[in-house]
């Protein structure tokens, strides 16, 4: 099932539900001949776009507006926050091509700082599914919640058979206490798995036992996230470690002040070191360095294929 | 308009005033703006909008949103003569017993969205004018935009949202008292001609007299102006109306008077002696 044909059922089940979008219709292209007058284009104006969602949600609709990630989350930033945000109108963001997606785009397209920006609103919720088949499995809930919320949109394939969803829990991939990997948004494989790998889901709320209990059981704490370093799940970990008063030897994989080389996705990946092999031989290497006196299995590297 | 109803409009008008006036010290409020505005809100609320203290969640009733916020003395003033809000009320301006402050919110009856960052309530109000007609319902939103907020690059997205669209169930104002926070518009960025660019954007467009009762019906009796096409109210008002210390001073747009002031500014109001101003402009942008 794709997203669209999901999104066109729910709208069909609830006339509340009214499908915008800022000229981007990439993953809705068939829905203005399926939905009618439920469909409405306000043209590449991002503001406009979520004022009038905010109007639409005041008279009780819920609308899912669509427009890429980056401009969605900074174009019209004050508008969600001043608009959705303050009166807590049930408004669902779709952030189209986010993190390494953007691909080839260059740095004005990549949206690698949208999660500090959406989990800075208060009651903002935030999904970043794996893959496709993640995120379908959450947009029913998404969409019934009375919550404005935000999705980083990801349609790509599934490589892995998910655990049902549960609103507000994590998806905990593999076992062992070597190493817990904290991710969110990447494509998972499964083969052989020896770490603990805990697709988040979303990053607001938190699956805060989940995190914690890892952190508990594991000598290492990996972050991968494609996402600046500031703001975004290093940061979530760093606060719930305070909150908590705990410490934990964290590794964090991330973008670390800067914006990342605009290439194919696959050269991407390479590039940035986000392969499975990269992500290997980081860890291992963090975790034969002293920080962590156990030794990493070499399972590592197949369980990460990320985007490959 | 009969005589009796437009007295009955000045009269009601003039005691929006004074509240502005009174709200105008122990913190002060944005004076000039909310006298110029005053007229229409009165107008507004008096004679135009379906709504009424015992109807402010009517499902086919009409929206009004004040997208330039810092006038929200003269609808505090206007939602307390019309009974939606205790006159008590006024008394908590300011403090923190209470949500009555510089900008609008909607813990007060009759108000239906907050605002204060300028250029937002024009595309809230297009959400509302479109789903109004996706249910087939005979709500009108009225948006009172100011002119400094033109500059706002989203006022003119929405214009051009609202002009494909064609949504004419949706009314604009904007009251042109031709100044912005420090000087006026056209010194800094020139607006005019104003209704040659709404009307370039798909908007039907209408220029009145903003304190005049008259000019007001003449115009939003008929609304739409045209089937198919937003409408645009261009009302030329005086900042400050009503205090001739005030009026079109650029360094009287936001000022905390003292309590003496405000008494001179209350017989100033009234014809009395022009008040004599020794508080200065505080230059909150």
């Amino acid at each position: 099932m794709t997203y669209e044909d999901l999104l066109k059922q729910l709208t069909e089940e609830d006339d509340r539900i009214v499908v915008m979008t800022a000229e981007n219709r990439a993953a809705i292209r068939r829905l203005p001949s399926m939905i009618g007058d439920r469909f409405i284009d306000v043209g590449i104006s991002e503001m406009t776009l979520i004022g009038s969602a905010a109007g639409m949600a005041l008279r009780g609709r819920i609308p899912v507006v669509h427009a890429l990630a980056t401009f969605l989350t900074m174009r019209a930033f004050e508008f969600i926050r001043t608009d959705v945000g303050i009166p807590h109108l049930p408004v669902k963001l779709v952030g189209a091509v986010p993190g390494f997606l953007s691909d080839g785009n260059g740095p004005t397209h990549q949206a690698i700082e949208d999660i500090a920006l959406m989990r800075g609103i208060p009651g903002m919720q935030v999904f970043a599914p794996a893959d496709n088949d993640d995120m379908l499995a959450a947009l029913p809930h998404i969409l019934r919640s009375p919550h404005p919320a935000y999705l980083r949109f990801n349609a790509l394939p599934a490589c892995v058979s998910h655990a049902p969803f549960q609103p507000g829990k994590a998806e905990v991939l593999g076992e062992g206490n070597d190493v817990a990997i904290l991710t969110y948004g990447f494509r998972l494989r499964e083969d052989g798995i020896h770490a603990r790998v805990i697709n988040l889901r979303s990053l607001v709320p938190l699956d805060e036992d989940a995190v914690l209990t890892a952190i508990a059981e594991c000598a290492l704490t990996v972050t991968v996230e494609d996402h600046f370093l500031t703001g975004g799940l290093y940061s979530i970990l760093a606060e719930l470690l305070l909150r908590h008063g705990q410490r934990a030897s964290v590794l964090p994989i991330a973008l670390d002040g800067r914006w990342f080389k605009p290439a194919t996705l696959d050269r991407v990946l390479e590039f940035e070191g986000f392969t499975g092999a990269h992500l290997y031989q980081r860890i291992s290497t963090t975790m034969n360095d002293g920080t962590s006196h156990r030794p990493v299995h070499e399972t590592v590297s197949t369980l990460f294929k990320t985007y490959l | 308009m009969t005589d009796t109803e437009r007295l009955d409009l000045q009269q009601r008008a003039l005691r929006v005033r004074e509240h502005i006036i009174r709200m105008a010290t122990d913190g002060g409020c944005f004076i000039g703006a909310s006298l110029s505005c005053t007229d229409l809100i009165v107008y507004l609320y008096s004679e135009v909008l379906r709504i009424a203290p015992d109807r402010t969640t009517d499902e086919d009733r009409d929206f009004f949103f004040l997208s330039k916020g810092h006038d929200v003395p003269s609808v505090y003033g206007t939602l307390v003569e019309l009974g939606f809000m205790d006159k008590a009320r006024l008394g908590n301006h300011l403090k923190t017993n209470d949500s009555l402050y510089w900008h609008p919110n909607t813990s007060i009856p009759g108000i239906e969205f907050h605002s204060g960052s300028l250029g937002h309530l024009l595309s809230v109000g297009i959400g509302v004018a479109l789903d109004s007609r996706l249910r087939k319902s005979k709500n009108r939103v009225f948006v009172v935009l100011g002119d400094g907020e033109l500059n706002e690059g989203s006022i003119w997205e929405g214009c051009l949202v609202a002009g494909a669209h064609r949504l004419d169930n949706l009314v604009a104002i904007v009251d042109r008292n031709a100044f912005q926070a420090n000087m006026r518009t056209e010194d800094l960025i020139p607006l005019e001609p104003l209704e040659a660019k709404f009307a370039a954007f798909g908007w039907a467009v209408r220029r009145i007299d903003g304190h005049s009762f008259e000019s007001m019906e003449s115009a939003l009796s008929e609304v739409p102006f045209e089937k198919g096409k937003p409408n645009m109210i261009i009302a030329d008002t005086v900042r400050g109306k009503g205090l001739p210390s005030i009026e079109e001073r650029a360094d009287r747009w936001f000022v905390n008077f003292t309590a003496d002031e405000v008494d001179m500014l209350l017989d100033e109001l009234h014809g009395i002696n022009q008040a004599t101003l020794t508080s200065e402009q505080l230059y909150v942008r």
